[in-house]
C-alpha cells in the first residue's frame, strides 16, 4: 500500500482563527479518501494545504508537514509542478472564459503539449470520464461559461483530469450537480481510484460511505476521528461523536 | 394609520410637488448632456455650411489632395489629405508605443506588484495624467527634440516621432486606468481556477485575463485611440506642423523622423488668422466636421465591436 499523502501535525490558522488544529492522516493510491464533516470544520483548508493554494491567502499561516509522494510541498522548488500533478475540483464551478474545449485543454498545453491529435483525444477522453461528453461533443467550441451550472461543474472535473494527475481532490463536487450525474460521476471515480489516489470532501455522509475506502472525520478544526470506512460507519467506531455524526443524531 | 408619504411640516401636495420638481431638474441635467452635444455639431455645421454647399467645392480634392494654401485668397485651394494622414501617423505611433506598454503596466500593477509598489505606480500614472497639454509639448519640443536630433540623427525641427511619443505618454493614463479596472473585474476564482491547475503567472494573464477582460482592454485601447486623435496643443508644438506626408512605399513604409501636420493643430493654428465668415474659415469648420466624424466612427466601431463580442458570448 503506497501512501501517496501524508500529513503529519498539520495546523493552520488564518490570523487568529484556528482552521485545522493538528491533524495527522494519510491517503494511499488505489484508494478514496472521504473527508466529512459539518461546515466550518476545516476540510476546504485541508485541500487547499495539499495543492498549496493556501499560499494565496496572506494571512494563513501553515505548520506540521504536508507530503505528497514522499515530497514536503514546502521545499519543492517548483509549485507549478505540484499543483500539475494534482486535480482539484471546487465546490461552485468555475468555467474560464474559454471555449470548452480550451477549458479542458488548458492544462495540457501549459505543460506543452502541442499536437492536435493528441490533445484533441485528451479533451474527448475527459469529457468522457467526465460523463459530459454526449451533451457538449457537437458544441466543443462554444464558450465554457455559457453551460449550466451542473455542466460546468462536469466541465471543471474533466479540466482536473486532464493533466493525468495522480492525485484528485473533490471539494463537493454535487452540490451543483442532479442526483443522476453525480451518480454516474461516482462511477466514474470509482474507475478512476484504481490508478490514482482520490481525495473526495463531501457533506454527503452516505456518498462518503458509498465510495469511500477511508473516513477522515473532522469537526471545528480538530480530527475527530480516521479509520477505515467500515469501522467509521459500522457498530463501534472509537468516538461516540463520530457514530452520532455518521447517523445524523448532531450536525 | 394610513400610509402617507412622512412629510416635513408642509402638506402631501408640497411633497409630491417636490418631487415632481426633483425629477424634472434631473431630466434636464440629463437631457442638456445630448442638446450640448447637438448644438456643438449644429454650430459647427453651420459655419462650415458654405464650405460644405458650394458648387465650386470639390471633394476628392479636398480628401486625397495635399494642397492646403488658404493664401493669397484669389487662387486658394484647400486639399487637406495631408492633414488627415498626419492624424493617422501620429495616432498609430503613439498607440504603437502607448498599447503593449499600457496594457503591460496594467497587468504589473493589477496582478505582479506588492501593494506598495502598486500604490506608488498608480499615483505616478495618474500624476501622468494631471500635466497640462502645454507642458507635454514644452517637453516634447525642447528635451526630447533635443535628444532625438543629437542622438538618433533626427532632422533639425520637430517630427511624428517626437508627437507620437508625446501622445502616447498623454494617452498612456487612460489606457492603464481603464485596462486595470477590466482586469480588477475578473473574478479571482478563475485566477484560483487557473493556478490549481498548475499554470505559472504569465499563463494566467495570458490565457484567462486577457480572455476575460477583453472588452475592458477594448474599451481603453479605443479611448486611448480618442484621446491622441482629438489631442491638439501638443501635437502642434510637436509634430513640426508641416504639410507632408510620412508614409512611403518603400521600407520601412513609414519615416517617423519626418515632420507632419494634423486636423487639429490646423485648425488651432489657423483659426485666429482667418477672416471671420471668409472661404478660409468655413474651410477649416469643414476640417472640425470631418474630425467630429472620425470620433464619431471611432465611437461607433468601439460599440459595435464590444456588441458583437457580447453576441457571441450569449
Amino acid at each position: 500500500m503506497q501512501k501517496t499523502i501524508e500529513i503529519e501535525n498539520l495546523s493552520v490558522n488564518y490570523g487568529k482563527h484556528n482552521a485545522i488544529d493538528d491533524i495527522s492522516l494519510f491517503a494511499c493510491k488505489g484508494e478514496i479518501l472521504g473527508v466529512i464533516g459539518p461546515a466550518n470544520s476545516g476540510k476546504t483548508t485541508f485541500l487547499k494545504c495539499i495543492n498549496r493554494t493556501i499560499d494565496f491567502t496572506s494571512t494563513s499561516k501553515v505548520n506540521g508537514t504536508v507530503k505528497v509522494g514522499g515530497e514536503n510541498v514546502r521545499e519543492m522548488t517548483s509549485v507549478h509542478d505540484l499543483r500539475r500533478r494534482i486535480g482539484m475540483v471546487f465546490p461552485l464551478p468555475v468555467g474560464l472564459p474559454l471555449t470548452i474545449y480550451d477549458n479542458v485543454a488548458y492544462a495540457p498545453r501549459m505543460a506543452g503539449v502541442r499536437d492536435k491529435d493528441e490533445l484533441d483525444e485528451l479533451v474527448e477522453t475527459c469529457l468522457k470520464q467526465s460523463a459530459l461528453w454526449d451533451e457538449v461533443k457537437d458544441r466543443l467550441d462554444s464558450l465554457g461559461t455559457k453551460l449550466s451550472g451542473g455542466q460546468q461543474q462536469r466541465l471543471t472535473i474533466a479540466r482536473a483530469l486532464s493533466h493525468r494527475p495522480e492525485i484528485l481532490c473533490l471539494d463537493e463536487f454535487s452540490i451543483a450537480v442532479d442526483p443522476v450525474t453525480t451518480m454516474r460521476i461516482e462511477d466514474v471515480l470509482v474507475e478512476l481510484k484504481k490508478e490514482i489516489t482520490i481525495v473526495l470532501v463531501t457533506n454527503l455522509v452516505q456518498q462518503a460511505r458509498r465510495l469511500s475506502d477511508r473516513v477522515a472525520f473532522m469537526n471545528q478544526s480538530k480530527l475527530v476521528e480516521f479509520d477505515e470506512v467500515d469501522t467509521i460507519f459500522g457498530e463501534n467506531p472509537k468516538e461516540k461523536l463520530t457514530f452520532d455524526y455518521v447517523r445524523g443524531y448532531f450536525g | 394609520m394610513p400610509l402617507i408619504p412622512k412629510t416635513d411640516g408642509g402638506s402631501i401636495h408640497w411633497t409630491l410637488l417636490r418631487e415632481k420638481i426633483i425629477e424634472i431638474l434631473i431630466y434636464i441635467s440629463g437631457f442638456s448632456a445630448i442638446i450640448f452635444v447637438f448644438s456643438i455639431f449644429a454650430f459647427i455645421f453651420k459655419e462650415a455650411s458654405g464650405f460644405v454647399f458650394s458648387h465650386e467645392t470639390d471633394w476628392s480634392f479636398f480628401f486625397f489632395n495635399a494642397a492646403w494654401q488658404p493664401l493669397p485668397e484669389e487662387s486658394a485651394t484647400y486639399g487637406a489629405f495631408s492633414m488627415i494622414i498626419g492624424t493617422i501617423s501620429v495616432t498609430l505611433v503613439a498607440m504603437l508605443i502607448a498599447v503593449p506598454f499600457g496594457l503591460g503596466l496594467a497587468v504589473l500593477v493589477s496582478e505582479f506588484c506588492s501593494p506598495k509598489i502598486k500604490e506608488t505606480l498608480k499615483i505616478v500614472i495618474e500624476l501622468l495624467a494631471a500635466i497640462p497639454s502645454v507642458v507635454w509639448g514644452f517637453v516634447g519640443l525642447k528635451l526630447m527634440n533635443y535628444v532625438l536630433v543629437n542622438f538618433f540623427g533626427a532632422q533639425v525641427g520637430s517630427n511624428l516621432f517626437n508627437g507620437g511619443i508625446v501622445l502616447a505618454l498623454m494617452s498612456l493614463p487612460i489606457i492603464v486606468s481603464i485596462a486595470e479596472d477590466a482586469f480588477k473585474a475578473v473574478p479571482d476564482s478563475y485566477r484560483e481556477a487557473a493556478e490549481a491547475l498548475g499554470a505559472t503567472k504569465w499563463q494566467v494573464v495570458y490565457k484567462v485575463l486577457f480572455p476575460a477582460a477583453k472588452n475592458g482592454l477594448l474599451a481603453a485601447v479605443l479611448l486611448g485611440v480618442g484621446r491622441a486623435v482629438g489631442e491638439t496643443m501638443a501635437v502642434l508644438m510637436c509634430t513640426g506642423h508641416n504639410l507632408n506626408n510620412p508614409f512611403s512605399s518603400e521600407f520601412p513604409f513609414l519615416n517617423i523622423f519626418d515632420p507632419i501636420r494634423t486636423l487639429t493643430a490646423s485648425i488651432a493654428a489657423e483659426l485666429g488668422e482667418a477672416p471671420r465668415g471668409s472661404e478660409h474659415w468655413q474651410a477649416l469648420f469643414a476640417l472640425g466636421l470631418l474630425l467630429f466624424a472620425i470620433i464619431f466612427v471611432i465611437n461607433l466601431t468601439a460599440d459595435l465591436v464590444v456588441r458583437g463580442i457580447k453576441q457571441e458570448e450569449s
